[in-house]
């Protein structure tokens, strides 16, 4: 938790010597309180103060990496419980799960399938991040054969899931490059798992019963000086998980208590009997502080809800996502080819120009700078106006570019047609289809 | 500092509000907690599922949800039938789809006649639900509230704009109304407190925030909803203590990812149950945000929610 003014103030020197820019060590004390002054002004804090400052400054929920390469991705880090206070800031992280008896073709059949499952959406690529090997039978060379696989052979993060110490050590000296999930520590294992994880740097997952059941297994990692934790707080019930969550993630925000600062980890795959069901129980720890959710496979009908739900969560409320106004030209327009227009909102411009492309015929688009709203958002906004627009088209330069005078707007801004028209003497104003599903027809007929 | 368990202390609580008439009523709202945070109060009703039934026989949606009403589409009372009897939907949502002003138009009367029909066939609540074109909303709203009387209809979307006109033929017949704004907590309460001016009992009002698909928007109205939650629960206003709904199905299907064939898109899986987990997905993400009443539109996604709010709140 933020220290207070005052807190902060008895660990400074109190000498007010003004050297960092101020009269006196309180009134430095009240500005690095209010984020307004950085402590390295101040050139006679003790180093046992900074460390008490850096650790109060800390994140109330620690993030912590996971994996390497192009998958690699944070969890925590969060400091809302709702995404409108803020923001929510890293993404909840997807894995499914194999059991480490897998045979070889059936592990390269799945890690093919699942890699194909990457979509692309408003300039993102969204894809799930993680593959997690169970330990099945307790067998370490055929559990870090498969995680050896699945690290070597694919872009997929591993989460290694065993509670035996040897399997995890054989595991970990299988792909521990790839900067492996360690999952899990129990109370029995701590010390063990524990050192293993300093020693090589990893994530671990600490497990217990309770929330205030893993206080003391943090407790432990902590004072090793391993701040890479990962919490499971067992229960793979619905209503107790949702509970749980909610506890860990208010008492590290509201309670600024530091032994539950960490993500968490959720298993639906532990929790229903169907992957669809999987699906829905994760859909909730998406919206509720699931940092990482682990099902029993993927299939393309499953992680894509599953992927929509997140970007749509941790999209960044105060800002919506937007492109730059201007003249766009899709598919190699030419002085002839049709001219369409539509706002800035970035999800609008991606569904529009994903059209357009698939369409193949080669079109201008022309972009207006809505403030980030879409079609009828703006329009009801007064941000896509029919001078607006028509003034839009005057100066964007598609004048110079086209000989076509003919305007297409969407479907739903029909009602602006005739002041585009008023605005645009000698231009024709035609309402094309509502949906953007129906451009490509539309377009394609007005070629013919 | 050691764990315990922060709870959220509420000044406010939701209304309870009671749908339909008689032995086909339903109650919805009551909660003293969160959505789903049964750890610090009650969620003592279920969130309810009403399915999706157009008044006219539907031309673009996707083969999935068509299939398990191919030889009723033509015939809404058999339709809401189906889905009381073979798919456990709580409530029916009409959709007077036929009376879009931009489309085929179709008369206050044959609206009401639509209306009756159905309900003569179902033995739960009947919510209607307009085109969003208040004007015409209001002529045809008005006009089926006249004609059932004492029914208890579930009358929407009421915007400021037609609130007078919706809202006072609710009151006087009996009927509960959905008082709708666009995403935004001063609108919503703005509409809640021109209905209280009218006299409209405030026991008889559910909440429209206005309903983004998954993917499209979903996260606008997901906020505006846990806003209006706290709002309503932790700052205890009284204007903003109602149950909320959101016609889910109508948006989610909307989508392209819903009606893409296997050979159109195949990393996105079976066609039928993308658009199944999309809903349901949706679904959960509404319910998690204080969703009421969610209006669905295929059995399987509504199977599967109802399973997932048992599992919520058992
Ligand atoms: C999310 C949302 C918001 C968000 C904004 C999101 C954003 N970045 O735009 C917020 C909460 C901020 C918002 C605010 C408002 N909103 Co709003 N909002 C919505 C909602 C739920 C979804 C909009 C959306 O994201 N659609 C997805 C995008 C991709 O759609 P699109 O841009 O229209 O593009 C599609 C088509 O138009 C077509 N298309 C696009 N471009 C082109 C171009 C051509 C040439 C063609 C042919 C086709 C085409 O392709 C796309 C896909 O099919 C809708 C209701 C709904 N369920 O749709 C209401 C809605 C648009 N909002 C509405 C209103 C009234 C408002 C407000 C004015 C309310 C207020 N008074 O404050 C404000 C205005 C904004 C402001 N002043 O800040 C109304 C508009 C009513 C009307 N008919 O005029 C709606 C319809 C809700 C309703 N039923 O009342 N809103
Ligand atoms: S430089 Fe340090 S010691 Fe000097 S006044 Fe500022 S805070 Fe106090």
């Amino acid at each position: 938790m933020a220290l207070t003014g005052i807190q902060i103030f008895k660990l400074l020197p109190k000498t007010n010597c003004k050297e960092c820019g101020v009269p006196t060590c309180l009134a430095f004390a009240m500005n690095l309180a209010s984020g307004k002054a950085e402590l390295d002004s101040c050139p006679y804090v003790s180093d046992e103060a900074r460390e008490q400052l850096a650790e109060a400054s800390a994140p109330p929920i620690l993030p912590v990496e996971l994996g390497n390469g192009v998958r690699k991705a944070a969890v925590g880090g969060e400091t809302v419980l709702c995404r409108h206070e803020k923001t929510f800031f890293n993404a909840t992280v997807f894995a499914a799960a194999v059991g480490s008896d897998i045979a070889d073709a059936d592990l390269e059949t799945k890690l093919r399938t699942w890699n194909a499952f990457q979509y692309e959406r408003v300039g993102l690529n969204l894809r799930p991040e993680m593959v997690a090997v169970k330990d099945v039978s307790g067998d370490k060379d055929a559990f870090a054969k498969v995680a050896k696989t699945i690290a070597e052979t694919s872009e997929f993060n591993v989460i290694l899931m065993t509670e035996n110490v040897d399997v995890m050590k054989a595991g970990v000296e299988a792909c521990g490059f790839k900067n492996p999930l360690m999952c899990a520590a129990t109370a029995d294992t701590i010390d063990e798992m524990g050192a293993i994880a300093k020693e090589k740097d990893l994530p671990i997952v600490v497990k217990a019963d309770s929330p205030e059941a893993l206080e003391p297994l943090t407790d432990k990692l902590v004072a090793l000086g391993h701040k890479k934790v990962i919490l499971d707080a067992g229960s793979r019930d619905v209503k107790q998980a949702l509970e749980d969550q909610v506890a860990m993630r208010r008492s590290a925000l509201k309670n600024g208590n530091r032994k539950l600062g960490f993500p968490t980890i959720t298993f639906p795959c532990e929790m229903a009997s169907s992957l669809e069901m999987e699906t829905l129980i994760a859909g909730m720890f998406v919206a509720k502080y699931g940092s990482i959710v682990v099902l029993s496979d993927f299939t393309g009908e499953s992680i894509f809800p599953l992927l929509l739900e997140r970007l749509n969560i941790f999209t960044d409320p105060q800002r919506p996502m937007t492109v730059t106004e201007g003249l766009y030209p899709i598919n190699n327009p030419d002085e002839n080819s049709p001219i369409l227009v539509t706002t800035n909102f970035a999800l609008t411009y991606f569904i529009v120009s994903g059209e357009i492309e698939g369409s193949k015929v080669p079109t201008w688009l022309l972009i207006k700078d809505s403030e980030g709203l879409s079609v009828l958002t703006a329009w009801a906004a007064g941000k896509f106006s029919g001078d607006d627009v028509g003034m839009f088209v005057k100066k964007c330069g598609i004048m110079d570019k086209c000989k076509s005078t003919e305007l297409i707007i969407p479907g739903y801004a029909a009602a602006i047609a005739g002041d585009v028209e008023e605005e645009l003497p000698g231009w024709k104003i035609t309402v094309g289809p509502r949906e953007a599903a129906h451009i490509p027809a539309f377009l394609k007929s007005k070629i013919a | 500092m050691a764990f315990e368990f922060y709870k959220e202390s509420y000044s406010g609580a939701v209304k309870e509000v009671s749908l339909g008439k008689g032995d086909n009523a339903v109650t919805v709202g009551g909660e003293t907690c969160y959505p789903f945070y049964q750890f610090e109060g009650e969620m003592p009703h279920k969130p309810k599922i009403a399915m999706e039934v157009w008044d006219m026989k539907p031309d673009e949606w996707a083969e999935a949800v068509l299939k398990p009403f191919e030889d009723v589409l033509d015939d809404p009372a058999a339709w809401a039938k189906r889905c009381v009897d073979e798919y456990g939907a709580d409530m029916i949502a009409l959709e007077l789809r036929s009376t879009d002003p931009n489309d085929k138009d179709a008369s206050p009367e044959e609206a009401a006649a639509t209306v009756k029909k159905v309900l003569a066939a179902i033995n739960v609540p009947l919510i209607i639900w307009g085109t969003a074109s208040p004007q015409k909303d209001e002529e045809v709203l008005k006009k089926i509230a006249e004609e059932c009387q004492g029914e208890n209809l579930i009358l929407g979307p009421v915007e400021d704009s037609n609130h007078k006109g919706i809202g006072a033929a609710a009151m006087g017949f009996g009927h509960t109304v959905i008082s709708s704004s666009p995403i935004d907590v001063n609108l919503a309460k703005q509409v809640n407190i021109l209905l209280e001016n009218l006299g409209m009992p405030m026991e008889r009002v559910i909440v429209d925030p206005t309903t983004g698909g998954l993917g499209y928007g979903m996260e606008y109205s997901y906020s505006v909803m846990e806003r209006l939650r706290m709002a309503a629960m932790a700052q205890g206003d009284d204007k903003l203590q109602f149950p909320m709904i959101n016609n889910l199905g109508f948006e989610v299907w909307k989508s392209k990812e819903t009606k893409l064939k296997a050979d159109e898109a195949p990393t996105l899986g079976d066609p039928e149950r993308r658009g199944i987990l999309m809903e349901s997905v949706g679904a959960v993400s509404y319910l998690m945000a204080g969703s009421d009443v969610l209006i669905m539109r295929h059995p399987e996604a509504v199977r599967m929610t109802k399973a997932f709010i048992d599992l919520g709140l058992s």
